[in-house]
């Protein structure tokens, strides 16, 4: 075969190729759409189609970014590997967010405009101004908590024999729903009422009885039960915070130690005057990451609570806003004022990265 | 002299480090372990006592009632059995000798008091599988509440959640992944114009809360028809997914020594080539943190099956959640509902611990 068959050759395969990946992707899209009764069935086929025509996709792709002419060869293929990649984040993440700062101007059903109206209601409405200062109390204390405790978790843990156990038993939780958690929770707060013979069957009421005190209905106590639903938060993301600085205070040097316990010091000085400042970075990343998932915080209140009795965060009032009163202005406006609460984070992040030398 | 003190000293540190480790795991385990417990109690017995009473000890149980002569006036002090007391100081219960109480029982017209008697009591306590049977089933559950009356409903077709669950995550799960690793390999091995640009795009969006996402995400489904299927779920979540997993594998990929790669490309493999038969291959400590990670980030998930999902194919989030509103009438069945929803990512979890604590470090630990 000559240069040119082979060329029209293949570029015949190529299109066989696309009209292929394009019939696969949108066939089965379809199909998966009339057969979601068959669940089983659907899964596996779900599992097949998205790992196949993704594969496919790319094979495809890069088959085309490989026919180009050499001196934009390289480039394209570039692009066939990051594209999809970066089309699916302008769609999900990117968009979305110049699109809700747009609709946060807009009206309850986004069509007329109302300029500041929304930002007005969301920093002044009773339940927006109660949601802030509670999502402050849960940043404060709940990071704060969560830190110091994984903090002497793992520095304690690090001194016993039954480490690993240890660890796993703390971390335990992090594998747990949010909503799995409240379920938990609510057992404990649960609280049965006055009234004769009647035993309280939450372990926390059971305590206070069993030390003359009167069971209480916690969580619907304004003020207390914001830290009771902390005390959730706290056990479901200490482990995270120990694990990681676990692994930050194992990588100090022992030499260093020993040099300081020569000197005199003792376990109290070693840990304040070394090991955190050592491991200060990794302190301010799990802090920052804490903060954050504090910050977004909503089916832990949702499910106890639903927000009400003075525990409403911002996250909830955002799903309040939108689908019990359909208002997509004022939902969008309360979506920004997150972002731009996280935006000091998301600076320090970006700095950070700056000074690591990444993408030579 | 002093080495005996040391070391008295050292053992005693040791042991007190080991007894505030043990308090503090058992305030860690024991609010799950209660949930375990009580998932399997008969659902009378969970709305009469807490579930550590199936744990042996004493305690009062009822031996005994009788009535007292109905002249008697609750107004005054009564005496029963040699005691004085007041209405009020009975109905408390009173301690008549040692290990046996009187109690009055109901208001003052009933004149019925109980006997009660320090008795060991939780050796066989009612242990059954009902609660399970009952939430995973669709069809129709009797079952007794605290004062014993049936109450019959509609079982909460728990099983239909689980499966939801699964056909959400899997997908969820594996998608990303393969798109996060061809774009990681693209941000550390190849140049392209906007590589810069791009990658500080990713790290900002590891950040980006989820909320200012949903909106416009939700009207787009709306209007491609996509609203409450299984297809929404895979693309949000292969979307809120992206910036972490990507970042993750850039981290690993870009530590590959590179000799590998020009050994490749010296024996004229493509990009491609070397993607599939080298990087991935060596990649899969990544790949696996990633995919627990981002599997038990889906399965627990509640807010985006909440939003993107609704009511029609609920996971176990949502339907837990939805059967958490209900006004405490079915508390047993939110037990095995909860340790439902929680059994295959305790188990993912504990399998895999290894390589989800790597994911974790991956993208934390610095200096």
């Amino acid at each position: 075969m000559d240069q040119n068959s082979r060329g029209v050759n293949r570029y015949l395969i190529l299109l066989a190729l696309i009209v292929l990946t394009a019939f696969v992707l949108i066939g089965g899209f379809f199909l998966l759409q009339n057969i979601q009764e068959y669940k089983v069935l659907m899964t596996l086929f779900a599992v097949v189609w998205g790992l196949g025509s993704v594969a496919l996709l790319y094979y495809t792709l890069n088959n085309l970014a490989q026919s180009m002419p050499h001196k934009i060869r390289s480039v394209a293929v570039a692009f066939v590997f990051a594209g999809p990649a970066i089309l699916f984040l302008f769609w999900a993440l990117v968009l979305p967010t110049l699109r809700s700062f747009a609709l946060s101007f807009l009206d309850a059903n986004g069509t007329k405009l109302v300029l500041f109206d929304n930002y007005k209601f969301a920093f002044t409405d009773p339940r927006m101004l109660e949601s802030f200062k509670n999502n402050l109390l849960w940043m404060i204390f709940g990071t704060s908590t969560c830190v110091v405790l994984g903090l002497i978790i793992a520095v304690l843990a690090d001194k016993s024999k039954r480490e690993k156990l240890i660890k796993s038993l703390i971390f335990m939780p992090m594998a747990i729903s949010f909503v799995g958690a409240g379920v938990i929770w609510k057992f404990i707060y649960a609280y049965k009422g006055t009234g004769i013979n009647i035993t309280e069957i939450g372990l926390l009421n059971a305590i206070v009885t069993m030390f003359g005190g009167e069971a209480q209905a916690w969580l619907l106590i304004p003020g207390w039960n914001n830290f009771l639903l902390i005390i959730i938060m706290v056990w479901l993301q200490t482990g995270y915070a120990m694990v990681i600085m676990s692994s930050a205070i194992k990588a100090i040097p022992e030499e260093i130690n020993e040099a300081a316990r020569v000197d005199g010091a003792n376990g109290f000085t070693i840990f304040f005057r070394i090991t955190i400042p050592y491991i200060m970075p990794t302190i301010v990343t799990v802090t920052t990451t804490i903060l954050i998932f504090s910050l977004k915080l909503f089916d832990i209140v949702r499910v106890m609570t639903g927000g009400q009795y003075g525990t409403n965060v911002i996250a909830n009032e955002f799903y309040m806003r939108q689908f019990t009163h359909g208002h997509s202005g004022q939902a969008s406006a309360i979506a920004i004022v997150l972002l731009v609460f996280i935006i000091p984070v998301l600076a320090y992040n970006l700095r950070q990265f700056r000074g690591r030398k990444v993408l030579k | 002299m002093n080495q005996v003190k040391k070391k008295r000293k050292k053992t005693f540190s040791k042991f007190l480090i080991g007894f505030v480790l043990l308090v503090i795991v058992l305030i860690w385990t024991i609010p799950t372990f209660g949930v375990f417990v009580t998932s399997f109690r008969d659902s009378k017995d969970i709305y009469g006592s807490g579930w550590w009473s199936v744990l042996p000890h004493k305690d009062l149980a009822k031996t005994g009632e009788f009535e007292i002569p109905q002249e008697t006036d609750p107004n005054i002090p009564i005496t029963i059995d040699g005691y004085t007391a007041t209405f009020e100081e009975w109905r408390k219960g009173i301690e008549v000798e040692k290990g046996k109480t009187f109690r009055w029982y109901g208001n003052k017209r009933s004149r019925k008091i109980e006997v009660f008697e320090k008795k060991w009591v939780g050796f066989g306590a009612n242990l059954t599988l009902n609660n399970y049977r009952d939430v995973l089933t669709g069809g129709k559950v009797t079952f007794k509440d605290a004062t014993g009356n049936e109450i019959s409903r509609k079982g909460n077709n728990f099983a239909d959640a689980v499966l939801n669950s699964l056909a959400v995550t899997i997908p969820a799960t594996i998608i990303p992944i393969l798109i996060a690793a061809f774009a990681a390999y693209a941000f550390a091995w190849m140049e392209f114009p906007g590589r810069r640009p791009m990658f500080i795009m990713v790290v900002a969006l590891l950040v980006v809360p989820l909320q200012v996402a949903l909106i416009p995400i939700l009207r787009d489904f709306t209007r491609w028809g996509l609203n409450g299927t299984f297809v929404s779920m895979w693309m949000a979540h292969t979307g809120f997914g992206l910036p972490l997993a990507i970042y993750l594998l850039y981290n690993y990929i870009s530590n590959l020594p590179r000799d590998i790669f020009e050994s490749a490309y010296l024996d004229g493999a493509t990009p491609f080539t070397t993607f599939v038969r080298l990087v991935l291959p060596l990649s899969v400590p990544a790949l696996a943190s990633f995919s627990i990670f981002q599997f038990l980030w889906v399965w627990n998930d509640y807010l985006v099956a909440l939003i993107f999902l609704g009511d029609r194919n609920r996971v176990v989030t949502s339907a837990l959640a939805a059967m958490v509103g209900e006004k405490g009438q079915d508390w047993h069945l939110l037990t095995s509902g909860a340790f439902l929803s929680m059994i295959l990512p305790l188990m993912v979890f504990f399998g895999l611990q290894r390589f989800f604590v790597r994911g974790l470090m991956a993208g934390s630990v610095k200096g």
